[in-house]
């Protein structure tokens, strides 16, 4: 789980220009400036890497980090 | 706004709900869905998560043109002819050079030549081919529909196209419509068409998640998304003068267009854009909001739309809104992206024509944030003096069209 959440942090500090340490857990994609189109791309990446896949109306309730980890978690764990 | 009055007297259609006016009525009215499981990319093995589509069907090119013309023509200038005969030849009007001269053919489309479009790249990346093909750029170009009818007709008026996203055919329309009561013209022939059906860009929709498993369920709580579909619907518009002195039938009068920009984002629609859009139309009709009978919706069925388009109609309305009904058509076509709101134009004159309330099909389960009367599943008799056909498109650009019984009043 500590490897996807700093891939999840990796990735939305290349998009914002942030540094990956300033994202932390706790933090909604609002917080971070982060509109659905923003999480759309950010989830579609994440898939990419982790050959995974999640299902549309999942993705459409995915709105922290913390979501967006334990989806991703979820899947990893299961293939 | 003082002008011209404008009505339509002839129409044309082709889409998943049928080939003709009469059968697509026929299926509006029965509550038929033409959205069924994708088939015309059946031969591609490449992987695609989006199975259901709104396609055309018992369509053969070859039946309705030339093969030296069907060289010449993509898909979508093939469906923008098709519907544009139809129209002519309900609407009985004859094309003299003096009246071409008077007449304007505005359309409206999206992307164009996307079949030629994907095929081109398919052969020079995929099948390594050395070049393309010469017709490729004038079958690709969004104006090719505009132009092919120009030239059919001989109509050497203003000829132009539109390129809003989904709100295309309302935009030219519109255009269409203010240049007929403004004087610039006396005829039209406008609408649109949208053949989105390539593998590369419904690879592009399955990549910005709002396209739905199986159905389009407009205003229904389970509803998750939007289903493309293809099509093309042509009108003649004409000045009520014109139409009267040549003896036409007419079908309804258009009365006002309003459009506006959210200036916010390029996906995320704004309440705010879509209700100074049907205020701006209302206004320009001289209409008051309790008015109007009948509103054929954006309504894409995605989550974001339907709820937004529904608080917007309560803000423009206010108590008139539970009096009115609202439903969304995409449900029965697809969405048609360009071309939708020409479909969506033929669907709102015939329910204004006949007063009948075109239904929200696939239509399951209540929605709070979506509690008007939606017409679910079926349709119904309803007297319609006006309606209004909404169109809200990505990037933020809303177009909305006012529709009217016709009344032989000064």
């Amino acid at each position: 789980m500590q490897d996807i959440f700093e891939k999840v942090r990796a990735v939305i500090a290349d998009k914002k220009g942030m540094e990956p340490a300033a994202i932390l857990i706790t933090d909604s994609f609002e917080d971070l400036n982060m509109d659905s189109l923003d999480s759309v791309e950010l989830i579609s990446e994440l898939e990419d890497h982790f050959q995974v896949s999640i299902p549309n109306q999942e993705l459409l309730q995915i709105k922290t980090v913390k979501e967006a980890v334990e989806s991703l978690t979820k899947l990893v764990t299961k293939a | 706004m003082q002008g011209r009055r404008v009505v339509v007297t002839g129409m044309g259609i082709i889409s998943a709900l049928g080939n003709s006016v009469d059968e697509v009525w026929d299926n509006v009215l029965h509550g038929r869905s033409g959205i069924g499981p994708l088939k015309s990319l059946e031969h591609t093995l490449l992987p695609l998560k989006i199975a259901s589509a709104a396609e055309v069907k018992n369509y053969t090119p070859a039946e309705h043109f030339e093969k030296k013309d069907l060289d010449m023509l993509d898909r979508f200038a093939q469906f923008c002819l098709y519907s544009a005969r139809e129209a002519v030849k309900q609407s009985g009007i004859e094309f003299t050079p003096e009246l071409g001269a008077r007449t304007a053919v505005i359309t409206g489309t999206s992307i164009g030549g996307e079949n030629t479009h994907d095929k081109t790249l398919s052969d020079l990346y995929l099948e390594k081919k050395g070049r393309a093909h010469p017709f490729s750029i004038p079958m690709i170009m969004p104006n090719a529909g505009a132009s092919q009818v120009s030239m059919a007709y001989g109509l050497t008026g203003p000829a132009y196209t539109v390129t809003t996203a989904c709100a295309s055919s309302n935009h030219a329309l519109g255009n269409a419509f203010w240049l007929v009561r403004n004087g610039l013209c006396d005829v039209a022939l406008t609408g649109g068409s949208e053949t989105p059906i390539t593998y590369g860009y419904l690879k592009a929709w399955e990549a910005i998640r709002v396209v739905a498993p199986d159905t389009c369920r407009p205003f229904s709580k389970n509803r998750q998304g939007m289903i493309l579909g293809e099509g093309g619907a042509m009108m003649v518009i004409e000045t009520l003068e014109h139409a009267k002195a040549r003896g036409a039938k007419i079908l309804a009068e258009i009365t006002g267009f309003g459009m506006t920009s959210d200036a916010s984002h390029i996906t995320k629609p704004s309440q705010t854009g879509a209700e100074h859009a049907m205020i701006n139309a209302l206004k320009d009709a001289g209409l008051q909001p309790s008015d109007i009978d009948y509103i054929n919706a954006h309504g894409t069925g995605t989550m974001v739309n339907d709820s937004m388009e529904i608080a917007a109609i309560k803000n423009v309305f206010g108590d008139h809104a539970q009096q009115l009904a609202v439903s969304s058509t995409k449900s029965l076509h697809g969405h048609v992206l360009g071309g939708t709101s020409a479909l969506e134009a033929v669907i709102t004159t015939l329910a204004v024509h006949h007063d009948i309330l075109p239904p929200t099909a696939n239509y399951q389960e209540f929605d709070p944030e979506c509690d008007l009367d939606i017409v679910p599943n079926e349709s119904r008799s309803k007297p319609i003096n006006h309606a209004l056909s909404n169109s809200f498109a990505f990037g933020g650009l809303n177009a909305v069209v006012v529709f009217s019984k016709y009344r032989d009043t000064e």
